[in-house]
């Protein structure tokens, strides 16, 4: 953004009319599809949840009831903690965390093939048939990832078809759907900041490791990777981001007892119509994700501007 | 401890394309040896076959006697200098210096104690905490060198390490690389595509053209002797007096040109006989002017087009009657002041001085 706002070429290159729509549009993007929902959102959460009639009437209050009933569970309840939403919310983050390592381990390997060993034609193959599945939207893809893991499913069909298995594995019950549906869906998000990343190192830096002494995995640890670290963790802050916040993978591929948390969101919003709860859910996700990803920079010692480059 | 490095019959393809064709040296222990050759003549090509980066597509390598035939770049008791230095940026100087160290599994005060003593021989000490880029040219050169002696190579290779310097630098440095081969005694081998670095440097060079070894031989021989126009006219500057042979007798010839008949030295392993076409190549140092060139053999009648003045010499561009250009440089402490654009001079110059060559391809530079 900053380089938008205050660097004089890209009003030189486009010209003064050109250059202030972009500006005029970009800011007005921002403030009414960004700023002003979450705004909204953030001011809901605090407010009983009351039909839009009764709005600025007596039962208009604000409230921490929506943030509390997430922590403690309803009033009725006996439990001392909401432990249903908190398990929903805790598994969502954890179970992330390691979609989007095995994402980055899944990636990396590929990355670094396409951006310094394959040659140019072999790359460019890779990368159109990386792309292509991504085509198909979201819901589809789950869907064809459905057919391919249902207990009567392409794979176990095939497995006990050649004698392999007795018994069809148990794959959409134990989420191995779920998570193998959310790992694909933003593996692009993951393949191109590290692909970008690595493909910026001087192929003699790899070089000058090996002639060094270096084996491949002490090259890749030393030279590599930090050098790659801003793609590495512009991507897993991408994935984690989506990842935490998918719905249609999870509503397709999880298995009928367990729930994603936004899942859980959408059920407050559409089925159970407490838009209030519903956005305090929100606003706890996203407060998660903002300290998760903060966290993540400061411990790789990564600046945003090194992610945005 | 130092290595002699072997080739026999080097080649490497890259599909059809010979970067490398039938290389045969054999390059001593504790030589320094240059490889010289105009841009993309397989230099550096040859130093990843030695290396171990690049498989020769024919042929061996052999360092110490051993033949290098599959094995990889970090077993070879190679180290290698890459063009643009390849320091890690995201390292100190230290730990670049150390990491060949690091990777045998050093203990990091016995690799920092190393650095300290390999900064010292580089003229840095105390200096190993900076990071590569606060570093200088000269600097950072000084690093690269002391990186790939950590790991006690017994064959440096280095690739045109010193063309990304200024001129005063590159002088410089020439004299520390030298000397640093003395000190630590290993064979370096070095290629490079300036002949002035060759010829201070080395004890022996190889003049190289299109992925063929033209010539090898100490500096002063191949300058003085080359077996080739190309050699001729690639190291150092040379006068190309094209023509045929006349005449033949023990180690001198006659040519004749469309600028007169000339005399001049011939080697007999050239082959050449009568009526054969040949250059004679005559230096731009070895042309002398004369007043009256009666008493000469060899004369040449020019006109000046250009006069250049160098500081130490004076180089003077003039044309023949046939058309063809010639230079030549005449030393500063020589008044030369009457000499002016269009000066109809006369030339000489010795027999033992100039040299008969078999027609060939000349350097394009
Ligand atoms: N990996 C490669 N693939 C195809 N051609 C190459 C490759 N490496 C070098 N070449 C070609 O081989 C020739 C010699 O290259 P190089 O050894 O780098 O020359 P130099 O170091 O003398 O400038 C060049 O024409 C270059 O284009
Ligand atoms: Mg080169």
């Amino acid at each position: 953004m900053k380089s938008l706002f205050f660097t004089q070429p890209f009003f030189q290159k486009n010209g003064k009319s050109v250059a202030l729509f972009f500006l005029v549009a970009i800011v007005f993007w921002f403030i009414f599809l960004v700023i002003i929902p979450q705004l909204y959102m953030l001011d809901l959460s605090f407010r009983a949840n009351i039909p839009p009639l009764e709005r600025g009437g007596p039962k208009d209050f604000y409230t921490l009831e929506h943030y509390r009933h997430f922590v403690f569970g309803s009033k009725t309840s006996a439990d001392a903690y909401n432990f249903v939403d908190l398990g929903v919310f805790g598994r969502t983050i954890i179970v992330s965390i390691f979609v989007t390592i095995a994402n980055l381990a899944f990636c990396y390997p590929i990355a670094f093939y396409i951006a310094k060993i394959a040659t140019p034609s072999t790359a460019r193959l890779l990368i159109v048939s990386l792309i292509i599945p991504f085509w198909i939207n979201e819901l589809l893809r789950s869907f064809a990832l459905r057919i391919l893991f249902a207990n009567e499913g392409v794979i176990n069909n095939v497995l006990t078809g050649i004698g392999i298995l007795d018994q069809g594995i148990l794959f959409i019950t134990y989420d191995v759907g779920l998570y193998t549906g959310l790992i694909y869906a933003y593996i692009l998000l993951m393949m191109f900041p590290l692909y970008n990343a690595i493909e910026s190192l001087d192929v003699n830096q790899i070089e000058a490791a090996k002639d060094l002494g270096s084996s491949t995995f002490r090259t890749h640890w030393r030279v590599v990777i930090p050098h790659a670290k801003p793609g590495i963790v512009s991507g897993c802050t991408m994935v984690f981001m989506l990842t935490v916040g998918a719905l249609a993978t999870p509503v397709v591929l999880s298995s009928p007892n367990t729930l994603w948390f936004p899942q859980l969101i959408y059920q407050w919003f559409n089925l159970n119509d407490n838009w209030s709860r519903g956005s305090a859910y929100s606003i706890i996700l996203l407060i998660v994700s903002v300290v998760f990803v903060l966290t993540m920079m400061r411990i790789f010692k990564v600046r945003i501007g090194e992610i945005i480059r | 401890m130092s290595a002699g490095v072997e080739l026999k019959d080097v080649s490497v393809t890259f599909g059809s394309f010979f970067a490398a064709k039938n290389v045969n040296v054999k390059i001593e222990g504790g030589e320094f040896f240059s490889f010289l050759g105009p841009s993309g003549c397989g230099k550096t090509t040859l130093l990843r076959a030695i290396s171990g980066f690049q498989d020769p597509s024919e042929g061996q390598v052999l360092i110490d006697n051993k033949d290098m035939l599959g094995i990889g770049p970090n077993k070879r008791p190679t180290s290698l200098i890459f063009q643009n230095l390849a320091l890690f940026p995201l390292m100190t100087v230290a730990e670049n210096i150390a990491f060949s160290l690091e990777v045998r599994g050093v203990s990091k005060p016995e690799r920092m104690k190393r650095a300290g003593e390999l900064l010292e021989l580089i003229a840095l000490e105390g200096q190993g905490d900076k990071k590569v880029h606060q570093l200088s040219g000269g600097q950072k050169q000084r690093v690269a060198i002391a990186r790939a002696l950590a790991v006690e190579p017994k064959v440096l290779l280095l690739d045109e390490p010193l063309s990304a310097l200024d001129l005063k630098l590159r002088q410089r440095m020439r004299t520390e690389l030298r000397e640093i081969q003395k000190r630590v005694n290993i064979t370096f081998i070095y290629i490079t595509h300036d002949q002035g670095e060759a010829l201070t440097m080395s004890d022996r060079i190889a003049v190289m053209n299109e992925g063929e070894l033209e010539q090898i031989g100490q500096c002063d021989d191949v300058y003085n002797n080359p077996l080739t126009p190309f050699v001729a006219t690639f190291v150092g500057e040379n006068n190309p007096l094209f023509g045929k042979i006349k005449d033949l007798s023990g180690d001198e010839a006659k040519i004749e040109t469309s600028d007169g008949v000339f005399i001049s030295s011939i080697d007999k392993s050239t082959n050449l006989n009568v009526g054969d076409e040949a250059i004679s190549f005559v230096r731009p140092e070895s042309l002398f002017m004369v007043k009256d060139g009666n008493d000469y053999k060899n004369k040449l009648s020019v006109k000046i087009e250009n006069i250049e003045f160098e500081g130490n010499v004076k180089n003077f561009y003039a044309s023949l009657y046939s058309g063809s250009k010639i230079k030549f440089s005449v030393a500063n402490a020589i008044d030369t002041s009457e000499i002016e654009a269009s000066s109809q001079i006369e030339l000489c110059f010795d027999t033992s001085k100039s040299i008969i060559l078999p027609k060939g391809a000349l350097a394009t530079e």
